[in-house]
């Protein structure tokens, strides 16, 4: 009697995530249809111009800026996080003594630690002036400071990721090599990156996830004006930030700005679910299983 | 099992100890509770002001401020959220019938006046003056404006990088209305926050800056902006004590707080709006903004109620 009580509140637990993300999904559906009731698709997806909370006549509605700075902080941010993880993911693995990985993997997840919000301020009051001093054409609120913060801040991610991947490729594939005559390097970029591919791939889409994902490091740096430009030295408002923006000032339930709010959630969370799907038929259709 | 059971009565007694020990209630002032402010971040530094010297002298009150901006503050106000919105222009009648509908009433007490500050980057020694036509200019909807060139000749042509508050400010508000003719009328392409600092930030780091806020943020920030005088056709005039006094500053407008009548009853209130304009001659200067002349605090004290004798 006792066992399936435990596993009715066990079930319980697992139910209430559950029913949560089922829940948000809902509410974010019905604003989301109700924002589409008044504004099409098409100028959606292809109106250059995001700017929902001036006055009727001059709101549009194209999310495309938004898409454009949340993609140039998560790109710029993967140009950085996703070599230098890597390759510090194939260090800890295949060259660092067992000591030196036992210090060096705290450190790593100390990094992990850090909250966002000083890693913006971090951005806005040393990256972007040093940025201002070597690039003169970066503006005071830039893309490119958050990209670099976000990059720095997803580092852990890649790196702890690929390195359980790495570790996980069984130990005589590498002997095999090493019999064969190959160099360490050989030995890691040519037989155990290969292998472990699925779970490296995984983690570059978990981590570039994360950084589309992230908020208040991109609402203190990089700015508050839609901008689509592909320019990273210029504000852009990204999609996390332009929530931020709505959500400090009060918005009335029921008015474009209100519903707005949810499209541009939807969008994120959708861009995300994509990312992890991709993510797992990645894991499963690259993944080498070994006895 | 003995030291544990002294440990436990050692916690206990400290707790009683505290909590017989808290503030809130039985100390000098006797006043006791919270009160809500929300409203104009252009009014924030007088309200914050007033708050933090109430606070010290009546421990038990807990005064609050934000500025999610005059029409954020008034949505919150007439929801009945807060006892007091701060606002850096007139309720509008759109607000009003919220909050009748919500049956708020309210008094509407003026604090200040405020030389809304046109400013740019100290780098800029080209400009000192700029015309209500130029700022239109600038400033409207679907503006082609894009550089300095493009506004005056003769101006070199560096970027345009433009600050404003958001379309919640009252500062917004009042800017559109006075400079491009309809409320919250503007172009859109600028960098937009609630927070003034944010805007004061951007301004001072960007050569080509353009910007407006109230004068105390400029007051506050001046070895790293440069202040713009405003020409409505009779000269160029800037924001100080005198051209606000005498009217010739064109940007010139009230502060204002709005009380709801229902917090007014509570004492701790009460004492807290007496408290802001008996001690604002003092607190609006020290913010920079410009005062009132004295028979304008002494009407407001007299709006309040029971305030015959106090």
């Amino acid at each position: 009697m006792k066992e399936r009580v435990i596993g009715w509140l066990l079930f319980l637990c697992a139910a209430l995530s559950t029913m949560v993300t089922v829940g948000i999904v809902l509410v974010l559906l019905r604003e989301t249809v109700a924002f589409f009731g008044e504004v099409s698709l098409a100028e959606f997806l292809t109106d250059p111009r995001w700017t929902p909370n001036f006055a009727a006549d001059q709101q549009h509605f194209g999310i495309s800026p938004l898409l454009a700075g949340s993609l140039l902080v998560a790109l710029g941010a993967a140009a950085i996080a996703l070599p230098v993880g890597l390759l510090t993911a194939i260090f800890l693995s295949e060259y660092a003594a067992d000591r030196l990985r036992q210090v060096l993997k705290p450190i790593l997840e100390i990094l992990a630690g850090i909250p966002t919000v000083v890693y913006g301020y971090f951005a806005l009051t040393f990256v972007t002036p040093f940025l201002r001093s070597v690039i003169p054409i970066t503006q005071v609120y830039n893309a490119a400071s958050a990209a670099i913060v976000v990059g720095v801040m997803i580092i852990p991610t890649v790196a702890s990721l690929s390195e359980d991947a790495l570790s996980a490729v069984p130990q005589m594939l590498r002997e095999g090599a090493y019999g064969l005559g190959a160099t360490r390097f050989e030995v890691s970029t040519r037989v155990v990156v290969p292998a472990a591919l699925s779970g490296i791939l995984a983690s570059f889409i978990l981590a570039i996830s994360r950084a589309i994902g992230e908020t208040m490091a991109v609402t203190i740096a990089a700015g508050g004006l839609a901008n689509l430009t592909a320019n990273p030295f210029e504000p852009v408002l990204t999609m996390t930030a332009f929530i931020v923006q709505v959500s400090l000032g009060d918005t009335p339930p029921g008015t474009m700005v209100y519903r707005s709010l949810f499209a541009v959630g939807m969008s994120l969370f959708l861009i995300t679910l994509v990312m992890n799907v991709v993510s797992q038929w990645v894991l499963s259709r690259y993944r080498e299983a070994y006895e | 099992m003995g030291s544990r059971r002294v440990f436990v009565c050692a916690v206990l007694a400290v707790a009683g100890l505290a909590m017989s020990c808290s503030p809130g209630g039985n100390d000098a002032g006797g006043l006791s509770g919270s009160i809500q402010v929300d409203g104009s971040s252009t009014v924030f530094p007088v309200s914050e002001a007033a708050a933090e010297d109430f606070m010290i002298a009546n421990p038990g009150v807990r005064v609050t401020v934000a500025f999610s901006g005059t029409g954020g503050g008034f949505k919150r106000f007439c929801a009945g959220e807060t006892s007091i919105s701060d606002a850096s222009r007139p309720i509008t009648q759109e607000e009003i019938e919220t909050c009748a509908a919500a049956g708020i009433e309210y008094l509407e007490i003026p604090v200040a006046y405020d030389g809304l500050s046109v400013v740019t980057n100290p780098s800029a020694d080209f400009v000192e003056c700029l015309t209500m036509e130029e700022l239109k200019r600038v400033w409207e909807p679907e503006s082609t404006v894009a550089s300095w060139a493009d506004l005056r000749s003769g101006f070199p042509a560096r970027e345009l990088r433009l600050f404003g508050p958001g379309t919640d400010s009252g500062t917004f508000d009042y800017f559109t209305e006075e400079v491009v003719g309809t409320a919250k009328a503007s172009r859109t392409d600028f960098q937009a926050s609630e927070d003034d600092n944010v805007l004061v930030q951007g301004v001072a780091g960007d050569e080509g800056s353009l910007g407006y806020f109230g004068y105390a943020y400029y007051a506050e920030n001046q070895e790293r902006l440069k202040l713009l005088g405003v020409d409505a056709g009779g000269g160029c005039v800037r924001p100080s004590d005198a051209t606000i006094e005498d009217g010739t500053y064109p940007l010139a407008r009230p502060l204002l707080i709005y009380v709801r009548s229902d917090a007014l009853a509570r004492p701790e209130v009460q004492a807290f709006v007496r408290f802001y304009l008996t001690e604002a001659p003092q607190l609006v200067p020290s913010t920079g903004y410009h005062p009132l002349p004295a028979e304008r605090y002494e009407a407001g004290l007299a709006m309040l109620p029971g305030a015959a004798g106090m």
